[in-house]
């Protein structure tokens, strides 16, 4: 999904850096707020970044002769929402950008948009909704990480349409830049999907009481996971 | 401790894994003479730009010299993050035998 450096002109470039600063500055402040008054959920913090600096490293190859990689955000997204998530997005993008020539500093508002807020927004609405309307919470975590997976390349094909919609039209654009992509990474996205559910029943095995304290489970749905111990 | 979810996560990746050797196989088939597969599709779409005439208007202001480096770096970043990741579970896990 990295836009690569150039591959933006004026004024695309400037429109994503303004569209996806203010979600910065709120994930900036939200990260203020949670270190100083729940410091507890630190460690929880340093593992959905971590997961982003891992899962983002790794070119998969996908069926269809091209590589890819899954994003990580989405666990972000779930465990603290889309504007922290932009900002854990962030830095690993801006280490791709200045050690690895992967994605560059004027598509940096693009890039954040589409791995740090579209796609952790997507995971954290569904995981609300589910379990919300008391769905499996594993299966939920699933749905919503490969969603928030596949989403990410989805906007990037937007974005690169909306920029260049050549002869053909956005939409024609669209669909070539999708076909790039979002086909890419649909078997991506069940993986990253998958393992994202299996760090979650650790998470909830191991550490239950930081996501019932972030409202992200309740006391019974925990003791009922636990029990269960898929 | 069940372990069901391992097992079926590990069973969907070695069905990935088995898919991708297939595929492999087909495209390697029809590949010409110094053509390779399974490149980025990120680099895919900058040539599709590039195919319309398109030239970037900003060059990265450095670039790892070689794919090695590349690799190396790439490497450093899953450590960093694996790292982090072990030990978190690893203090969390301690904790809860030491309680």
């Amino acid at each position: 999904m990295h836009i690569m450096e150039g591959f933006l002109p004026s004024p695309w470039w400037e429109i994503w850096i303004l569209i996806s600063l203010p979600f910065v500055a709120i994930g900036l402040y939200q990260l203020n707020k949670l270190v100083r008054e729940r410091r507890e959920t630190l460690p929880l913090l340093a593992v959905a970044g971590a997961f982003v600096f891992v899962l983002s490293s790794l070119k998969i190859p996908s069926f269809n002769g091209s590589c890819s990689h899954p994003t990580g955000t989405g666990l972000g997204g779930i465990l603290f929402g889309p504007c922290i998530a932009a900002v854990l997005g962030l830095i690993v993008l801006v280490f791709q950008a200045i050690f690895l020539a992967h994605g560059g500093i004027t598509t940096l508002g693009a890039n954040v948009f589409s791995m740090g807020i579209a796609g952790p927004a997507v995971a954290y609405l569904v995981y609300k909704a589910g379990t919300r309307a008391g769905a499996n919470t594993y299966a939920t975590v699933f749905i919503a990480a490969a969603l928030a997976d596949l989403v990410t390349y989805v906007v990037t094909a937007v974005q690169l349409a909306l920029a260049f919609p050549g002869t053909v039209g956005f939409l024609g654009a669209f669909t070539a830049f999708a076909a790039i992509f979002a086909v890419t990474q649909v078997p991506l996205a069940i993986i990253e999907g998958a393992i994202i559910m299996l760090v979650f029943k650790y998470i909830v095995q191991l550490k239950p009481e930081i996501l019932t304290r972030l409202n992200l489970l309740s006391e019974s749905t925990v003791q009922k996971l636990r029990e269960a111990a898929v | 401790m069940k372990y069901g979810m391992e097992i079926a996560v590990a069973a969907l990746i070695v069905i990935f894994a088995a898919v991708f050797l297939f595929q492999d196989a087909a495209i390697q088939a029809t590949l010409g003479d110094g053509e390779e597969a399974w490149g980025g599709a990120d680099g895919e779409a900058a040539g599709l730009i590039e195919a319309s005439g398109y030239e970037p208007w900003i060059e990265p202001f450095w670039e790892p010299p070689s794919g090695e480096i590349e690799s190396l770096l790439f490497a450093l970043q899953a450590a960093i993050g694996a790292v982090i990741i072990g030990y978190i579970f690893g203090y969390w896990r301690g904790n809860r035998k030491a309680a």
